[in-house]
């Protein structure tokens, strides 16, 4: 099981390091750094790595590195998706996962990580558990706990680890008692040169916020449910309801969590909301190119596709680039070689358009590889599946809540080749 | 503080004498570590202050600092009584607060941390489960042995706590004991307790129980901990729905190590094991997927639920690919092994190993290498599209692998190999210097699969010839002109031009000129003269390398000796090139299946090869098959994916050809072997049973690597005629025919030592069934056998088990069973094996021939409609004609004899008088035989009509007809 965990930064700074078992030294992350040091790139180094007495398993997060030491043979996805959830609960608790908010509050870090790991197994990850055990620092509570003396630890067992509903903790109470849902789908695509989509695919999610008092037993159901046939479901949805009736039946988790995330892949199914025209060039013997994008909505269901976003990597030999933008700015960094254009919103009757001259390094060849545009946007009030949420039904508890479903459409990895 | 440093300086300059630079080393060293111990002493003080301060919320302050100090590695072990005494607190957040500096430094300080002991026994004794929870899991991260003693009462209590809470942290904390004491944990019976927490009525401590033995039995191979049994099965299932994602992990892996009785059995397990499927939690889905893929294994495939099986398990894979790049990795390697071991699931799932440019390059690679496994006739034209995209890439090592990646498909997918190579043209056209190396070193792996087909591609390649720096780029473009030298007028300069500098290329490139020249001398033998000489003088007489020099001494000699000998030995035709040449081999595929979702399924190695921690490991197989669904895996059925065995009639390319007969080193291992240097060296081989000796004692040199069986040849001739001619064996209708024993190896050549046998085939297993004699005057031990790859796999199953040592003049029977999962080389004559035994005074080499119908397996009979359908399936070209000649059998005599030896007969008619018999065959490796025996009464001969898809077996089918119809 997971023996020892070190943060290290993108500088190579352990700053914090944590040991469920017996301690393993520091140098154990000589081998992660000499990887980290092939690997150039962060994002490049391998996430399992084998060293003469240890294995090293890690994750990239936030500009930190979450590396994990293992001496016995253990399933890697397992580590992975609890260094995952370690990362997850520090956003959760300071609001950011990062280097400084961890320093800042390393004694609850400690605590955190001691309740989360018991030598090596996993003792408690769900938010709701850990914050019953550990309350999370504000504000407020440090100066009332200053006052009062009491602690950020809870006094009490956390209800919820022994119920056969461990995401949900007793007694809980609101004045006003409400059941959010947001429906979120991500399109990634790869579109090729010709504007043909070669690969397409949507990863939905229902996001829920719910603050409901006592124990309210939900069934959320969908107008059109046979979308839904790859899904990944929380624990607290009953399968067995699902494959019979196809509704979503629950005693939801307190505040807010996943409910479940699902992949629409039928390629006809999904709709690409725009569409790119695009003339990327480099001349022979000559130190420039030309540079023309324009972008267009298509298929956007009658929306407004907002947030656009155009990033792309340009070649190394790109000096630099003189471009004018008929809609939004753009910037180019001749460093990084990326060109970002944000766009904002697209209307149909003006197509925005990014063109101009690229200046190249004198003597260089000509680039060899197309860069590949990759487009973010945003579609409010749209599910772009299709998927619609019929209604919510609460049993168990008497008083009637606050209802509401909310639909986005985003890119995901979107990219066009050209 | 400034002022001390200062001073320290100065102090420091003043002492010193010497060179400035090095006092100033000096200087700064010693302030630098005098500033730090200064502060440390400081603040350590001020802590200690603090902690034994009156006041709580100071002490608690003054922990919490102390704390943050040791988080980020500083020392604070100094503080440990003083930390230990704020231990008595009804405080919870303090008593957690020094719990944590007590598991940090309690190994440092055993004797304080007895001190502390009996406040842990008295928290678990508390009426709030919470602290006794946290009191035993506590003392259980104390690794000092005086503690564990007082350990074990508390641990006893608490495993029988009332609050489950309380019962699940136990049973971690019997794990960790364990860890630092598994004798004291075996003395005080805690496995028991542990076993009896599976049938715990709480989900959670049934799962923390099935994780602290599954992480025991892992130091304890051995042990049978984790015994399963329906019951206790049945009560992880019950668990299973209801713990945490992390239990659901432990109690699955735990699954899969049980063997269901029966198919049903598996079933009903899979059917309960689906809905993980649909987790969010990854780790849950590929532990349930390694339970069904174990599983399946068991059930029919005529099932209407295995088809079922078939199709939920594809969409839980590609959700995995939407994740953290981290778990698409894991995920990937996985798949990788799934896609090689039931390519069906995924093979509509193509496009979601489409390669994004922003992804890591670690995931880039492995869905590349998917993208090539999935790849068929249907998708060859995308996959294509993809690959040439992702060959004008950015990062190098990608798209090298993406150029590869194009020749794999143009050997995998025949139909597509004109568009890969058109491709590849494309590609050279570039002129990318890394991306014409690759293509090069791919193109030559194409000519090898097709031979004749592409060759007027090498005028383009050989324009390219001076960009060629790579070591493997430049053998094979050598290997092209020497291949090809006839069609290529001005290969003699080509080839010229390379051994210029002969001396400075690598050994992969010498060999392979060396090679090339000298077919180049025997396809244009006139103008060539001066070339092969200079080559030949080079690799003998100028080179350090002793393969080199062996390879120029083989030629030098086979070219004097006998050029027309040399011109069949080194133009032989060479063997095809497997298709697959990187596919993990069945048995490991199996075993890393057993495996999926654990470190070694991302290694693709078992575990035993690499886990340090794991002491002897059991190695897991796959459950048989029940039911007969065989014949839906035969080669004729099998769909055109992926053929998971290898046929006989194409040669692995991958490895050192020479046999490995007893590890004997011939020669030093090649890096990278490249393909084409081993179809020389296969040429070696059947050279070295010829004039070796003579070479050897005419130069006077002996190399290492020469020592091959002498008698290779020999027994070639005889074997065959002995074996089939001999009469009178007793061929038991019940098994199939047992020709009697002829002699193998005679005394004489094996220093006292006869070897003869036999082979059998008896209820489903071969066995070679041996005569050991002793006829030397010494006593003979440490036997020990190996076989050299051959055709059909065959190898032995078990070592060869001589319990006594033999004394001269005695005998010893031994029946030595065998299997076919060796690895397979085509051998010529096809049935020909090349046998190594080892005993205390040498080791002695023969080969035999075995009769084929010892590779018939039981069950090769054939369906009526799937016999009608194959017969003319296969074409007319492979259809062989043989005469059995006096034989005065009736067709139901025939019919009766032939099925003792697995030769079924599917269908009999009568025309014209005749009696037609058709029948069918199956070899070990899944080959079909058909066949159609006509017997016309009164005549004594009978015709015999074979067809198979590979036609060479065909002699010796009907060599085995002949064998066991006469005796």
């Amino acid at each position: 099981m997971i023996h020892s965990l070190f943060l290290i930064n993108c500088s190579g700074d352990i700053f914090l390091e944590k040991h469920w078992k017996s301690v393993v030294s520091q140098s154990v992350c000589d081998y992660f750094f000499e990887a980290q040091e092939k690997a150039v790139d962060v994002e490049n180094v391998p996430p399992v790595i084998s060293t003469p007495h240890h294995y090293l398993i890690s994750i990239y997060r936030d500009k930190i590195f979450f590396v994990s030491v293992i001496q016995t043979e253990v399933p890697p996805l397992f580590v992975i998706e609890f260094l995952h959830r370690v990362a997850d609960t520090f956003q959760d608790y300071f609001g950011e996962c990062s280097e400084t908010a961890i320093k800042d509050n390393v004694v609850i870090v400690y605590e955190l990580l001691e309740e989360m790991l018991d030598n090596g197994f996993p003792l408690a990850t769900e938010s709701n558990i850990l914050k019953e055990l550990i309350k999370p620092p504000t504000i407020l509570r440090s100066v009332v706990n200053s006052i009062t003396g009491s602690s950020n630890v809870g006094e009490t067992l956390p209800t919820g680890q022994l119920s056969n509903i461990p995401w949900r903790r007793a007694g809980v109470k609101y004045t006003n008692n409400e059941a959010y849902f947001d429906v979120i789908e991500e399109i990634d695509a790869i579109i090729d040169k010709s504007g043909s989509t070669v690969f397409a695919e949507i990863q939905g999610v229902i996001d829920s916020c719910i603050k409901l008092s006592g124990m309210p037993d939900l069934s959320l159901s969908f107008m059109n449910p046979r979308l839904l046939d790859d899904v990944s479901f929380h624990p607290c949805i009953r399968f067995k309801r699902w494959e019979s009736e196809r509704v979503l039946s629950f005693i939801p988790p307190d505040g807010n969590f996943r409910l479940i995330s699902y992949r629409v892949s039928s390629q006809n199914l999904v709709a690409i909301p725009v569409y790119v025209k695009h003339m990327i060039s480099f001349k022979e013997n000559s130190s420039s190119g030309r540079f023309d994008v324009t972008i267009g909505p298509k298929q956007n269901m009658g929306k407004t596709v907002e947030g656009v976003v155009m990033t792309v990597h340009m070649p190394k030999a790109v000096l630099n680039m003189n471009l004018t933008a008929s809609q939004g700015s753009y910037t180019f960094d001749p460093v990084t070689k990326v060109l970002t254009w944000d766009v904002g919103k697209i209307t149909p009757q003006k197509l925005p358009n990014l063109k101009g001259i690229v200046n190249l390094q004198s003597g260089a060849p000509k680039p060899e590889e197309n860069p590949s545009l990759n487009i973010q946007f945003k579609i409010q009030q749209l599910a772009i599946s299709g998927l619609k949420v019929n209604r919510l039904d609460m049993y168990g508890e008497k008083y009637k809540p606050f209802k509401g479903v909310k639909y986005l459409t985003k890119a995901g990895k979107f990219q066009v080749r050209t | 503080m400034l002022n001390l440093i200062s001073a320290v300086a100065a102090a420091g300059g003043a002492a010193a004498v010497g060179p400035p630079e090095t006092h100033c080393k000096t200087g700064t060293k010693m302030t630098d570590s005098k500033y730090f111990t200064t502060t440390k002493k400081g603040e350590i003080f001020e802590l200690k202050a603090e902690l034994n301060s009156d006041k709580k919320e100071k002490k608690k302050e003054a922990v919490k600092k102390v704390i943050a100090s040791m988080t980020v590695g500083k020392d604070v072990s100094a503080l440990f009584p003083d930390v230990v005494n704020c231990m008595q607190t009804d405080n919870l957040e303090l008593k957690k607060l020094v719990y944590l500096y007590l598991m940090n430094y309690a190994k440092s300080q055993p004797d304080m941390a007895i001190m502390a002991v009996n406040t842990f026994v008295k928290d678990c004794e508390d009426p709030n489960p919470l602290i006794r929870a946290l009191a035993v899991r506590t003392m259980g991260c104390i690794r000092v042995d005086k503690i564990t003693e007082y350990l074990c009462e508390p641990l006893r209590k608490c495993l029988k706590d009332e609050d489950p809470y309380v019962r699940k942290t136990a049973a971690v904390c019997v794990a960790k004991l364990h860890d630092i004491n598994a004798q004291l944990v075996e003395d005080q019976g805690f496995l028991d307790t542990l076993k009896d927490l599976i049938s715990d009525s709480n989900p959670m401590v049934v799962a923390n129980a099935v994780a602290a033995l599954s992480e025991i039995a892992e130091s304890h191979p051995s042990s049978n901990l984790l015994d399963l049994n329906p019951q206790s099965i049945n009560k992880l299932l019950t668990a299973l729905n209801e713990c945490t994602e992390w239990g659901q992990i432990f109690i699955l892996d735990c699954l899969a190590n049980y063997m269901p009785k029966d198919d049903r059995e598996a079933q009903s397990i899979c059917e309960r094991v689906t809905p993980r499927l649909s987790h969010a939690n990854s780790a849950v889905v590929l532990s349930a997927v390694k339970v069904l893929m174990k599983f399946m294994e068991m059930l029919s495939k005529d099932l209407d639920y295995y088809g079922t099986l078939l199709k939920k398990l594809a969409p839980p894979l590609v959700t995995l690919l939407s994740a953290e790049p981290e778990l698409q990795y894991v995920a990937l390697r996985n798949i990788n092994l799934i896609v090689q071991k039931r390519p069906e699931i995924l093979k509509h799932e193509m496009k979601v190993f489409f390669v994004k440019y922003n992804d890591p390059i670690y995931v880039k690679l492995e869905k590349l290498d998917i993208m090539i496994r999935l790849a068929s006739q249907a998708n060859i034209a995308q996959v294509l599209a993809e690959l040439k995209e992702y060959a004008t890439e950015v990062d190098v090592d990608f798209v090298r692998k993406a150029v590869r990646a194009i020749g794999r498909c143009a050997i995998k997918v025949e139909q597509s190999a004109e568009r890969c190579v058109s491709t590849l043209l494309d590609l050279i056209q570039t002129k990318v210097n890394y991306v014409v190396q690759e293509a090069i070193v791919v193109i030559k792996d194409i000519f090898r699969k097709y031979p004749n087909k592409y060759e007027s591609v090498i005028a383009t390649l050989c324009e390219n010839l001076d960009s060629l720096d790579e070591p493997e780029a430049r053998a094979a473009m050598i290997w092209i002109v020497g291949e090809y030298a006839e069609r290529i007028d001005n290969a003699d300069e080509l080839l010229e031009s390379f051994l210029e500098g002969f001396h400075d290329e690598s050994t992969q490139v010498q060999l392979q000129l060396l090679t090339a020249i000298v077919k180049l001398f025997l396809k244009k033998p006139t103008e060539t003269q001066e070339l092969v000489q200079q080559v030949l003088s080079l690799a003998t007489q100028d080179s350090d390398n002793p393969d080199l020099r062996d390879r120029g001494y083989i030629y030098w000699r086979l070219l004097s000796t006998d050029p027309v000998a040399a011109k069949e030995v080194v133009l032989a035709e060479k063997p095809l090139i497997s298709e697959e040449t990187d596919l993990i081999e069945p048995t490991l595929l199996d075993e890393l299946i057993c495996y999926i979702g654990t470190l070694a399924s991302v290694y693709h190695k078992p575990p035993s090869a690499f886990v340090e921690g794991s002491r002897g490991v059991v190695h897991k197989s796959l459950p048989p098959r029940t039911g007969s669904s065989e014949s839906a895996e035969s080669p004729d059925a099998a769909p055109a994916g992926v053929q998971p065995s290898e046929q006989p009639a194409v040669i692995p390319t991958q490895g050192d050809l020479l046999g490995d007969l007893l590890n004997l080193d011939l020669g030093p291992p090649v890096s990278g072997p490249p393909i084409a240097a081993s179809s020389v060296q296969m040429g070696a081989v059947d050279l070295l049973g010829g004039g070796l000796d003579s070479l050897m004692g005419g130069t006077g040199f002996a190399a290492p690597s020469t020592v091959v069986p002498a008698n290779l040849g020999a027994p070639l001739g005889s074997g065959l005629g002995d074996l089939f001619d001999l009469t009178g064996g007793v061929g038991t209708l019940s098994g199939s025919y047992v020709a009697p024993k002829s002699v193998w190896l005679p005394a004489m050549k094996a220093k006292g030592l006869e070897i003869s046998g036999t082979f059998s085939r008896q209820v489903g297993s071969i066995s070679m069934d041996l005569l050991l004699t002793n006829k030397a005057l010494q006593v003979m031990s440490d036997f020990a056998i190996q076989f050299n790859r051959n055709s059909f796999g065959l190898a032995p199953a078990a070592p060869l088990q001589v319990h006594t040592p033999l004394a001269p003049n005695q005998s010893v029977e031994i029946s030595l069973p065998l299997n076919t999962v060796g690895s397979v080389m085509k051998m010529d004559p096809l049935n020909n094996l090349q046998v190594a035994v080892k005993n205390n005074i040498d080791v002695f080499y023969f080969s035999t021939l075995y009769p084929l119908h010892i590779l018939f397996v039981e069950d090769g009979k054939m369906e009526r409609q799937m016999f009608l359908a194959t017969w003319k399936d296969i074409p007319n070209e492979n259809e062989a004609q043989f005469q059995i000649k006096e034989c005065p059998l009736s067709a139901d005599a025939v019919s009766n004899k032939l099925q003792g030896s697995n030769i079924f007969t599917i269908a009999k008619r009568n025309v014209e008088g005749q009696d037609m018999l058709y029948q069918s065959l199956k070899l070990t490796n899944g080959i079909w035989v058909l066949a159609e025996l006509r017997i016309q009464p009164g005549n004594s001969s009978f015709t015999l009509s074979l067809k198979c898809r590979a036609p060479e077996v065909s002699q010796h089918i009907y060599q085995a007809y002949e064998t066991i119809l006469k005796n």
